[in-house]
């Protein structure tokens, strides 16, 4: 599951030049902004069937915190 | 979560006002980078907007759009027996502008005049409102007209909000008629969700005062407006969409015993591209069927479900089709409806 979550993440940021680590701090990416952020939001609710408000949003910051926010969430 | 069915009511023709004065949204960039504008519009697919100059009000827009629909229907004024106003950019905090449309308009003081106020959802809700007034049988004619101000709502410097909306307004004639067929509508609302979109101040709640017009930081961001002015959570809109829409529509398919297949047009609300482009992969659907006026108008509000109707389907809806519409937004409110157009008259599209 957790690489199929990295390749969402991959596919809904767009990242196509590099490889991501679950410790890295993905609003910090040069691809991050706000409509970023509802791609991903619908891209995390389409695979794994999980919406993530933005009071949550603010308090995750690397992917194993999304990661886990998901696994939670299902 | 009520399902309302009506039969043999129906919109029998539908006109749009516009303001003339268009809104590049690429040029509207005092407070902003220019990459940074043009990224906002590459993503929310609004080019253009447009904005009503001082003075003209939706009711304006509204009664513009009326007298060309009366006109070229050749309808008979005393025959109009309700007026139903929708807005949340009324002339007045009282009167209701329905009453001051009835005068404008020079209809009948036997006609049954009033407002209705609801955000992206209200022409739906309105519609199911109006049709069954219609379908008692006691009125000849209705006249919904819903019109929106809505690029004064929010403050130009608050880039969340400030490419996205627009100003409009339509006019739709409802009769009873045995050529049209069934109508279907869910009607929804979850107040738990006020904060998402919300202007704060100028009601009862929190009256306007000399604080409440101060410009203030308003994020982390450098987002600067007032309290005057429109919020909006655009993440949990998006969610709310997501959580709210595609199972609403499956739900009135499924009332209406039909399938997206026989759908001929799902007119969702324009409030932006990249909403409207969720939907229809969501739901998949055939981009052909699902007309926007995005790109050109902006989110009027209440306004973008008939404006799209009218500025894309003209020429496109001789004989019988069958439209789902879908309108969702502040409160949360939203409303669903699949319906027969028989033969629906479309106006050109009046500027003002």
């Amino acid at each position: 599951m957790e690489a199929k979550f990295l390749e969402v993440i991959k596919e809904a940021l767009e990242i196509e030049d590099r490889d991501l680590a679950m410790g890295d701090k993905f609003k910090e990416f040069d691809e991050w902004d706000s409509l970023a952020q509802l791609t991903l939001i619908a891209e995390l609710d389409d695979n794994f069937g999980v919406t993530i408000q933005s009071g949550d949003f603010k308090k995750i910051h690397t992917l194993q915190q999304l990661f886990e926010h998901i696994q939670n969430g299902q | 979560m009520p399902l309302l069915q009506f039969d043999q009511v129906g919109i029998r023709g539908m006109s749009a006002a516009v303001p003339a004065h268009k809104i590049i949204n690429r040029e509207y960039s005092q407070h902003f980078p220019a990459a940074d504008v043009a990224e906002i519009v590459e993503k929310t697919g609004i080019e253009e907007r447009r904005f009503a100059p001082e003075g003209i009000c939706a009711s304006d827009l509204c009664q513009a759009a009326a007298e060309k629909l009366i006109a070229d229907l050749g309808v008979d004024k005393e025959e109009i027996d309700l007026l139903v106003f929708v807005s949340q950019t009324p002339d007045y905090r009282m009167p209701a502008t329905a009453v001051l449309l009835q005068e404008r308009l020079g209809l009948s003081k036997q006609t049954m005049a009033f407002d209705m106020n609801l955000g992206c959802s209200a022409f739906v809700y309105a519609l199911s409102v109006v049709f069954s007034l219609v379908q008692t049988g006691h009125i000849r004619k209705a006249l919904l007209l819903d019109g929106e101000t809505r690029s004064r709502a929010y403050y130009p410097k608050d880039r969340r909000v400030a490419f996205l909306f627009g100003d409009g307004g339509v006019a739709a004639l409802i009769e009873k008629n045995p050529n049209y067929g069934k109508s279907f509508f869910s009607l929804n609302s979850d107040g738990s969700r006020e904060e998402l979109i919300k202007i704060k101040a100028g009601g009862y709640r929190f009256p306007s005062s000399t604080e409440t017009v101060k410009e203030k930081l308003v994020d982390e961001h450098g987002n600067i407006s007032t309290e005057e002015h429109g919020y909006m959570n655009g993440p949990d809109v998006f969610n709310f969409v997501i959580q709210e829409i595609p199972s609403d529509i499956k739900r009135i398919l499924s009332a209406a015993e039909t399938d997206k297949d026989a759908i001929d047009y799902f007119v969702f609300h324009q409030a932006n591209a990249f909403m409207n482009g969720y939907l229809a992969k969501k739901l998949k659907l055939p981009l052909e069927k699902v007309p926007s006026s995005i790109r050109e108008f902006g989110n009027t509000s209440s306004v973008s479900i008939p404006l799209t109707i009218v500025s894309q389907l003209q020429g496109k809806l001789e004989g019988k089709k069958k439209l789902l519409l879908s309108g969702f937004g502040v409160g949360m409110s939203w409303a669903s409806a699949v319906m027969d157009f028989q033969d629906c008259f479309i106006s050109d599209l009046v500027e003002v």
